[in-house]
C-alpha cells in the first residue's frame, strides 16, 4: 500500500531527557524518524523537553517544540498544528506513555488525529501484564506459569501444577520483600510460609522461576500488509535474571542451532502479527538451555535501546523504515539505502560478531548498590565488532575507557559469581587464578561457550607469556593476538618489552589490519555503506583509492567522538561531534567519525563519509589514521569528543602525528595548575586562592593555609569526578585518600571554596576575535557540579558591571589560551568580585543548549575557524551577541530512582543523567516550562516539608515565607519549626523518623501529605542521619524533593507566576528565534 | 594442525587451515549467507559437487546432533570457514563439527578470509576450485590439482544425489486406510521435504531420477512431487520428458530443481545465475496474496522469465531482491512450484503454507 495520501502533518513524540533505560539511542531513532518523514513529503512536527539532541535541531523537524511533554501541552500543540497523525512508537517508554495518555484523554477525537504505527490497544495488550498473559494464552506462546495463593495449602497446590524451580513474590511488599526461589520442596515451604507472613494481604504469587535460562531477543518488524522480517535476534551473555540493558548482549546469536533459532523466529512473528504492530517490536525470550521449552519475557512494542543496537549491529536503519511503514508505506514499497538497488523486505545476513557492553554509573556511586536485576543500572554502552568473539569482546573491553577497580572486589571470597556489573572482569579474573569453567558456568549459567571464549584469551596471554618475542612460534602467535583483538600495548605487557618493538615485529611480518564493511547482506551485494570495522584478515574494504594525476587532494578529517554515555560525558558531546562531521561535509572535506557508542547519532553511517566502529583507543585510533593517510594525510578533529577525545589528543601528540599539535599545549595550559594560574595572573584575572598539591600531607598544609572550605579535586577529569568541599581539617583527613586514588597520576587540586553566584561562558575564538554567544547563570551557588545546577540565559541577577567583566575576562582569557574553535570558561562571583574557576579549551555540555537558544551554529563555526577561517567573515562580529526577547532555562534530571543505597545530595561531583530545557518570553514562565519538564510538578495547593540545616535557616525564612503567602501550609521538623514559629511563620511539628515509624516524616512522604520536600543538607557528612533517608522516601514516592535553598527559591518564583493565573503557552523554537 | 590451500580455476591460492578430513577435493566454489544451519546445509544433497564457502565467520558453535540432517551424509565437496569452534556448547550436540566433517570425510579450510573470496565469487561469479589438506603444495600438484579443477563438470551430480531405488516414506499422519499417494521424484531430496510431506495424510512413495512415465503410473499416483536437487536440471532429458508426459495427468508440485525441471518439460529454458542465491534471508512476493515470504534458497540455475511464453506458467513469485522468477503456476493444470526452499530447515519457515496448498490442490482433484 502507498503512503496513505491523508496523512500530511504528523507530531513526533520524544523521549525527553536522558534518563537510565532511556538514553541516547532514541535521539537517534527520532532525528531517523524525522528525516524519513519528511522524505516522503509529510510535515514533521517534533516535540521533545531535551535540547542536548540532534532532533531537537532546527532543520532536523519542520517545527520543532522543545517544551514539556505533557498532555496539557500536546494538548495545546495539537490546538496550533493540528496535525494528522501522532507517531509515539520512536521516543521510548515516555513516548509510547504520552500517547497512551493523548488516547485515554480523548485527544484523538477531539482533533480528528490517529495514533501512528501502533493502536491504543497494541500498547494496551503489550504493556498490560494481564492483558499481555491472555493474548499469550490465545495464540499458544508459552510464558511462565503462575498462580496467586493465600494459604500454604493453596501455595502447595500450586507447586503440584506449576512444578519447580519456583518465585515467590509476597503481594504488597516494597521490591518484592520477604519472597524467594525454591529449588526444593523444603525451600517452597519456608519462603512460602514466610512471605504469606510478609504480605500484609497474606498473598503470595507463585511463578515458575526462569532464572539462569538463555535470554535471546528478536527484533521485528510489521507493515500494514502483514509482511513480517526479523532484523536480528541477539543473545544475551547473562542469562534471564538481568535486565537485558544492563547484560553484555551478541548478535547474532551464538548457541543456537537454526532449529532454536528459527522456533523463536517464528513465535516473533506470531506475536507481532497478534499485537498488531505497524513498525518495529522487540521481542524478548526465556529458552531453557537443555530442551526447546521456550517462555515469553517481555514485548516492547515500538522502538527501543535493543533496535537501536540491532540497527547499528547489521546496518538496516529500523527506525527510519518503522516511520514510513507507520504512515501506510509497506516493506517492499521502501528502497533499500544500503544496497540502493533492492528493497527494504530482507533480512540482514551478518558475516560477524557484534558485542555489547554496557557502561554503569559506579565510578560517581561508589556507595551504590552494584547488583544487577530487573531494574537497569547502566548509563550507556559500547559495541564492537569483529570477526572473531574474542576479538570483539576485547575491543568493546578497550571501549569501556575506564575500567573500574577491581581491587577491593578481588579480596571478596567468590565476589565474581555475583550478577554485578563487574562479572565480566572478575571472570577473567578467576580464570586466570585458575577456576575452572565448569565450576564458573555452574554458579552463574553463563554458556560454556562465551566462558570458553574468556578461557581461550586467558590462554592465549599465558602462552605469549611464556613466548621469546624473536621465536617464530611468536609470530604465529602474534598473529592469533591480533586477530583476538589484543593490543599492542597488552602483548608488550605480557611479552615485557615495547610497544614499538611490538610493532617492528608485526611490520615485518605484515601483520597488519584490515577494515570490512557492514553491509546487511554479508557480501552478496555490493553496498554503498561507508561503515567500517577492523579485523586482521587479507583483504581491505576501506582502502583510499590512489590519486589519479591532476585530481586535487581531497581534504579529510578524523573526528573523535566521546564513547559511551556516561555521567559527566552525555549525549552533548555526541551532538558536537555530529555537527561537527557536518559542517566538514558542508566545507567540501571527508568527514570521518570513530566511535564506538552503537545508540548515538554520530554512528549513524549517514552523518559522515566514512564510520570507523572502533574503540576510541591510541591504538585503533592510530591504526585508522595509518589506513586513511595512505592517499592524504587527515586532520584530527578532537575539541568535540569530551574528555575522551582530549586524552587521545595528547597521546597522538606524543606520537608525533597530531597535526593540531598546538592545541595539545593549550590543554595542558588550561588544565595545568601552575601554568593556568601564571597565565590568570599575568592577565590580572581573578582566582580562587589555591594549589596543586601531590601528596596527601601538602593537601591538609595547603587547606590550612588558605583558610576552610576548600574544594579539593583531581585534575584532568570531566563531571567533576570525586570532587568535594571539606569544612574542616578532620573532614580533609577523612576524604583525601580517596581523592589520590581516583587521581593517581595527575596533581590533586586544592582551593578556596567560595560560596557565590556561578556564571559559565561557552565561547568561540578565531585567532584575533572572541565572539560569545552567551552567559548562563547558575541557579544554584557554587558548589554544586555545574552540570547539576539549573542554568538560566541570559543572566537574571547579574549587573551589567559583572557581565562586563565577565566579557572582559572571557575575552581575554580565551585569547591567551590560545585555542581556535570553542572554549568554556566558569566563573563564581562573590559581590563585586569575579573570578575564574577553570577553564576548558573545548566543547562542552552547554554548547548544544547555547546554539539552540541563541541559534548560532557554535560547533559549525568552531569547525570553520578550525580551519582558519574568521568570525568577521562567517557573519558574526566579535563580543557578546545581543540577547534576544527569550529567556530559556536548563534543569537537571536525576536517574536517582532507579540506584540504590546512593547518596542523592547534590555537591560538586556530577550526578544527573540528562537535562531539559524550558523556554518562554520571560523568566517565570521559562522556570514553570523547566520545573515541569524535569518532573517537579507542584500544584497550587497543598502542604510543604521542611527540614533545614542551622546554617541554612535565616536564608530559608523569606523562602517558606513566600511559599506561605502563597498558601501552601508548611510542616517542619521540630528545629526548622521552632524558628520559624518564632520568625512569624506558622509551621506544624513532625516528629523526626521515629522508631515505630508512625506518624513521623517519612510516614507524611509516604501518604503523599506534602507536595513538596525542601531538604537542606548540613556541612558536615550525614552518616547516620535523617536526610538521607528522607531524600530517598521522597524518591520513592515521587515527591519532589529539593535540596538547595536556591531551586526552591526558583520553584517560588515561577509558582507565583502561576498563581497569578498565568498559563502555559507553547512557540516552536524557529518562532522563538524569531522573537 | 596442518596447512591447508584453497586454489581457484583463476590460478589464485589462499592459505589456510585444515579442518574435517584430508586430502584434495575439487568442486564449484560457492557461498552462503545463513547464520545457523551448518549441519543441514552440510548434508542437504543440492550441495552435491561444490565447495561451500559460509559467509559467517563462526562455524560449530552449537556441534553436530544426530537430528539436523538433511541426507544420509554430506555431500558436498569441502567447505571454507573463517573460525572453527572446537568446544560447542548446545544440549543436542554430539560432536564437533570437525569431529563430523572428518568422520565424514568431507575435506575443509579455515582461517581463511572468506568475506574476501565471498566478494571475488560475487564480483567474477562462482567458479571450480580446490581444497588441498595434508600436503605441502608443489608445484607439480599445483599445477595438477589446477588441470582436475579444469575438467570440473557438474553433469553427474543429480545422478550422485539421488536414491539408487524406489522405496517408501512412512507418513507420521497416515491414519486413513486411504490415503493419498505421493510419487517422490528424488533429485537429491532434503528429508525435511519428506517430513513436511508426511505431515498429511499421504502415502509417500520415493522414486529415483531415472523413474519413467511408466514406473510412475504404475504407483498410481494422486500427485507427483519434484524434489531439490543439484546441478543442470537439463543434464537429465528423459526425466524431462517423462515429467512432461506426468504433469498432464497429476498435480504437481515442485521445489528448487522441480521448478526448473517443470519448465523445462513445458519448453521453457533455465539459465546459470552468476553466483546463485545461497541463504536464508532471500525475501520473496506472493504475486497472488501480494504478501512477502522471508525464503531459505540454494540455487545455481533460474528459470528465464522470457522463455515462459507459450508454456502455459505463470509467475506467482518473484525475488525482491533481483526480480528472478520463484514460483510457477500453470494456467490450466493443476501445476505450481516454487525456486526456494518452503520446507526451510534450514531458514524462515514462512513458506509451509505451500505444503497445504498442495494438498488443497489433491484434494479439488479428487
Amino acid at each position: 500500500m502507498p503512503k496513505q495520501a491523508h496523512i500530511r502533518k504528523v507530531l513526533i513524540l520524544g523521549s525527553g531527557p536522558i534518563v537510565i533505560g532511556q538514553a541516547a539511542e532514541f535521539d537517534y531513532a527520532g532525528a531517523q524518524a524525522c528525516l524519513s518523514l519528511r522524505e516522503e513529503g509529510v510535515e514533521t512536527v517534533l516535540l521533545n523537553s531535551n535540547p542536548a539532541t540532534i532532533m531537537t535541531d532546527a532543520d532536523i523537524a519542520d517545527k520543532v517544540y522543545i517544551e514539556p511533554m505533557t498532555l496539557e501541552v500536546i494538548e495545546m500543540i495539537l490546538e496550533r498544528e493540528r496535525p494528522d497523525g501522532i507517531l509515539p512508537t520512536i521516543g521510548g517508554q515516555t513516548g509510547l506513555n504520552l500517547g497512551m495518555k493523548i488516547a485515554q484523554a480523548g485527544l484523538l477525537e477531539k482533533f480528528n488525529v490517529k495514533l501512528l504505527g501502533t493502536s491504543l490497544e497494541t500498547i494496551y495488550r503489550a504493556e498490560d501484564r494481564e492483558a499481555f498473559r491472555n493474548l499469550m494464552l490465545e495464540i499458544d506462546e508459552p510464558i511462565p506459569k503462575s498462580r496467586i495463593a493465600n494459604s500454604v495449602k493453596e501455595a502447595q497446590k500450586a507447586l503440584k501444577l506449576i512444578g519447580l524451580p519456583l518465585i515467590i513474590r509476597p503481594a504488597y511488599t516494597l521490591g518484592g520483600s520477604g519472597g524467594g526461589i525454591a529449588f526444593n520442596a523444603k525451600e517452597f515451604k519456608e519462603i512460602c510460609e514466610r512471605g504469606l507472613e510478609a504480605s500484609p494481604i497474606h498473598q503470595v504469587l507463585i511463578e515458575q522461576y526462569i532464572g539462569g535460562m538463555k535470554e535471546i531477543e528478536y527484533e521485528v518488524m510489521r507493515d500494514s500488509a502483514d509482511n513480517c522480517i526479523t532484523i536480528c535476534n541477539m543473545e544475551n551473555f547473562d542469562p534471564v535474571g538481568i535486565h537485558t540493558g544492563d547484560s553484555i548482549v551478541v548478535a547474532p546469536s551464538q548457541t543456537l542451532s537454526d532449529r532454536e533459532y528459527q522456533m523463536l523466529r517464528t513465535a516473533s512473528i506470531k506475536i507481532i502479527r497478534a499485537l498488531g504492530v505497524e513498525g518495529g517490536c522487540n521481542i524478548q525470550f526465556a529458552l531453557d538451555p537443555k530442551s526447546f521449552q521456550y517462555y515469553i519475557i517481555e514485548v516492547n512494542p515500538r522502538v527501543s535501546r535493543s533496535s537501536a543496537l540491532a540497527s547499528k549491529a547489521t546496518g538496516y536503519p529500523i527506525a527510519r523504515i518503522a516511520a514510513k511503514i507507520a504512515i501506510g508505506l509497506t516493506l517492499d514499497e521502501i528502497p533499500n539505502a544500503i544496497t540502493q538497488k533492492t528493497v527494504a523486505a530482507f533480512e540482514p545476513a551478518l558475516d560477524y560478531v557484534v558485542l555489547k557492553i554496557p557502561r554503569f554509573p559506579f565510578d560517581k556511586f561508589p556507595e551504590g548498590n552494584r547488583m544487577l536485576g530487573s531494574q537497569m543500572k547502566a548509563t550507556g554502552e559500547v559495541m564492537s565488532i569483529d570477526r572473531t568473539f574474542e576479538g570483539a569482546l576485547q575491543k568493546a573491553i578497550r571501549s569501556l575507557d575506564s575500567l573500574p577497580e577491581l581491587d577491593r572486589f578481588l579480596g571478596q571470597k567468590d565476589f565474581w559469581e555475583k550478577p554485578t556489573d563487574l562479572r565480566l572482569l572478575l571472570i577473567f579474573e578467576a580464570i586466570r587464578s585458575g577456576k575452572s569453567i565448569k565450576t564458573i558456568h555452574k554458579r552463574t549459567k553463563i554458556d560454556m561457550w562465551f566462558l570458553q571464549k574468556i578461557a581461550n584469551i586467558v590462554k592465549l596471554e599465558q602462552q605469549l607469556n611464556a613466548c621469546r618475542i624473536n621465536s617464530k612460534a611468536f609470530t604465529e602467535k602474534l598473529k592469533q593476538a591480533k586477530r583476538w583483538g589484543c593490543t599492542d600495548a597488552r602483548i608488550a605487557e605480557l611479552t615485557e618489552t615495547t610497544v614499538e618493538k611490538i610493532k617492528k615485529i608485526r611490520t615485518l611480518n605484515r601483520i597488519e589490519p584490515t577494515y570490512k564493511m557492514v553491509d546487511t547482506c554479508a557480501g552478496e551485494f555490493e553496498a554503498h555503506t561507508p561503515y567500517f570495522y577492523s579485523c586482521w584478515e587479507v583483504e581491505n574494504e576501506a582502502v583510499c583509492p590512489k590519486l589519479k594525476r591532476g585530481e586535487p587532494k581531497p581534504e579529510k578529517a578524523i573526528v573523535l567522538g566521546s564513547g559511551p554515555i556516561r555521567i559527566g560525558q552525555g549525549i552533548e558531546f555526541d551532538y558536537c561531534s555530529v555537527h561537527a562531521a557536518m559542517a566538514l561535509r558542508s566545507m567540501g572535506k571527508q568527514a570521518i567519525m570513530v566511535n564506538n557508542n552503537p545508540e548515538t547519532v554520530s554512528t549513524d553511517f549517514d552523518v559522515s563519509d566514512r564510520l570507523y566502529f572502533e574503540p576510541l583507543d591510541i591504538e585503533d585510533v592510530m591504526h585508522i589514521y595509518e589506513n586513511e593517510a595512505s592517499a592524504c594525510k587527515p586532520e584530527f578533529i578532537v575539541q568535540f569528543g569530551g574528555q575522551t577525545s582530549l586524552s587521545l589528543a595528547s597521546q597522538l601528540a606524543k606520537q608525533g602525528i597530531m597535526a593540531h599539535a598546538g592545541l595539545v599545549d593549550r590543554i595542558e595550559l588550561a588544565s595545568n595548575r601552575d601554568r593556568f594560574e601564571k597565565l590568570l595572573s599575568k592577565l590580572d584575572i581573578p582566582y580562587p586562592q589555591g594549589k596543586a598539591v601531590n601528596t596527601p600531607e601538602d593537601a591538609i598544609t595547603v587547606a590550612n593555609q588558605i583558610g576552610y572550605p576548600v574544594l579539593i579535586r583531581p585534575s584532568f577529569v570531566l563531571g567533576g569526578r570525586a570532587m568535594e568541599i571539606v569544612y574542616s581539617e578532620k573532614q580533609l583527613k577523612a576524604y583525601i585518600a580517596y581523592v589520590f586514588k581516583v587521581s593517581p597520576d595527575a596533581p590533586v587540586l586544592v582551593d578556596k571554596y567560595i560560596t557565590g553566584k556561578e556564571a559559565e561562558v561557552d565561547l568561540l575564538y578565531d585567532g584575533e576575535d572572541v565572539l560569545i554567544p552567551g552567559i548562563m547563570e547558575h541557579i544554584e551557588r557554587a558548589g554544586i557540579h555545574s552540570g547539576d545546577s539549573m542554568a538560566v540565559y541570559p543572566t537574571q541577577g547579574l549587573t551589567l558591571e559583572q557581565i562586563d567583566t565577565i566579557v572582559d575576562y572571557s575575552t581575554r582569557l580565551a585569547s591567551a589560551i590560545g585555542n581556535r574553535g570553542l572554549t568554556n570558561i566558569q566563573y563564581v562571583l562573590d559581590g563585586k568580585q569575579v573570578y575564574v574557576i577553570e577553564a576548558n579549551p573545548r566543547g562542552s555540555r552547554t554548547v548544544p543548549f547555547l546554539s539552540k537558544i541563541t541559534g548560532i551554529p557554535m560547533v559549525t563555526l568552531a569547525t570553520h575557524i578550525i580551519y582558519g577561517e574568521k568570525l568577521r567573515d562567517l557573519g558574526y562580529l566579535p563580543g557578546l551577541y545581543p540577547e534576544s526577547g527569550i529567556v530559556a532555562v536548563k534543569a537537571p534530571v536525576f536517574s536517582f530512582a532507579k540506584l540504590t543505597d546512593v547518596n542523592t545530595r547534590l555537591g560538586p561531583e556530577m550526578k544527573s543523567t540528562g537535562e531539559v530545557m524550558g523556554i518562554d518570553t520571560n523568566y517565570p514562565r521559562a522556570l514553570h516550562k523547566a520545573f515541569l519538564a524535569a518532573g517537579i510538578t507542584v500544584p497550587l495547593k497543598g502542604k510543604i516539608l521542611a527540614t533545614i540545616a542551622d546554617e541554612d535557616k535565616q536564608e530559608a525564612l523569606t523562602i517558606l515565607r513566600g511559599f506561605d503567602s502563597l498558601g501552601y501550609p508548611i510542616i517542619a521538623t521540630k528545629g526548622t519549626s521552632k524558628f520559624l514559629n518564632a520568625n512569624g511563620i506558622k509551621a506544624r511539628t513532625v516528629k523526626k523518623i521515629a522508631s515505630d515509624k508512625s506518624n513521623d516524616i517519612l510516614d507524611l512522604i509516604k501518604g503523599k501529605k506534602a507536595v513538596l520536600v525542601i531538604n537542606t543538607p548540613t556541612q558536615t557528612p550525614e552518616a547516620g542521619q535523617d536526610g538521607p533517608l528522607i531524600r530517598q522516601t521522597a524518591l520513592e514516592y515521587n515527591v519532589p524533593c529539593l535540596t538547595s535553598l536556591d531551586t526552591a527559591r526558583a520553584l517560588l518564583f515561577s509558582l507565583r507566576g502561576q498563581h497569578q493565573g498565568r498559563g502555559l503557552k507553547v512557540k516552536t523554537m524557529q518562532e522563538y528565534l524569531e522573537l | 594442525m596442518s596447512h591447508a590451500y584453497l586454489l581457484l580455476k583463476d590460478d589464485s591460492l589462499y592459505e589456510g587451515e585444515a579442518i574435517g578430513a584430508l586430502g584434495i577435493s575439487v568442486g564449484e566454489v560457492v557461498f552462503n549467507t545463513s547464520m545457523t544451519g551448518y549441519q543441514e546445509i552440510l548434508t542437504d544433497p543440492s550441495y552435491t559437487g561444490q565447495i561451500i564457502n559460509f559467509t559467517y565467520p563462526l562455524l560449530g558453535n552449537y556441534g553436530t546432533n544426530r537430528e539436523d540432517l538433511e541426507s544420509k551424509k554430506p555431500y558436498l565437496r569441502g567447505l571454507i570457514l573463517k573460525e572453527r569452534e572446537l568446544l560447542p556448547s548446545n544440549f543436542r550436540s554430539i560432536s564437533s563439527l570437525d569431529n563430523f566433517l572428518a568422520r565424514h570425510g568431507v575435506i575443509g579450510i579455515s582461517n581463511l578470509d572468506t568475506r574476501m573470496l565471498t566478494r571475488k565469487i560475487r564480483n567474477f561469479g562462482v567458479l571450480p576450485g580446490a581444497i588441498i589438506s595434508g600436503k605441502t603444495l608443489t608445484p607439480t600438484l599445483r599445477s595438477r590439482v589446477l588441470t582436475q579443477i579444469h575438467a570440473f563438470s557438474d553433469a553427474d551430480v543429480i545422478r550422485e544425489a539421488s536414491c539408487e531405488a524406489a522405496y517408501t516414506y512412512r507418513s507420521t499422519n497416515s491414519n486413513s486406510k486411504s490415503p493419498k499417494r505421493i510419487v517422490c521424484y528424488d533429485f537429491g531430496i532434503k528429508t525435511n521435504i519428506l517430513r513436511c510431506l508426511a505431515r498429511y495424510d499421504y502415502d509417500i512413495r520415493v522414486v529415483p531420477h531415472n523413474a519413467t512415465y511408466e514406473d510412475v503410473v504404475a504407483l498410481k499416483p494422486d500427485g507427483i512431487f519434484l524434489s531439490n536437487g543439484p546441478g543442470d536440471a537439463r543434464s537429465i532429458p528423459q526425466t524431462i520428458a517423462a515429467i512432461r508426459e506426468l504433469a498432464r495427468y497429476y498435480p504437481t508440485f515442485g521445489i528448487c530443481l522441480g521448478q526448473q525441471l517443470l519448465a523445462l518439460a513445458f519448453g521453457g529454458d533455465i539459465y546459470k545465475l552468476k553466483f546463485g542465491h545461497r541463504g536464508a534471508n532471500h525475501p520473496v512476493k506472493d504475486l497472488t496474496t501480494g504478501t512477502i515470504q522471508i525464503t531459505s534458497q540454494n540455487h545455481g540455475y533460474n528459470v528465464d522469465r522470457d522463455s515462459l511464453l507459450g508454456t502455459g506458467f505463470q509467475v506467482t513469485h518473484v525475488n525482491l531482491n533481483d526480480g528472478t522468477v520463484e514460483g510457477l503456476q500453470h494456467e490450466t493444470l493443476p501445476i505450481f512450484s516454487v525456486q526456494y526452499h518452503p520446507e526451510a530447515s534450514p531458514g524462515p519457515q514462512d513458506s509451509m503454507y505451500l505444503f497445504d496448498r498442495f494438498h488443497k490442490m489433491l484434494a479439488e482433484r479428487c
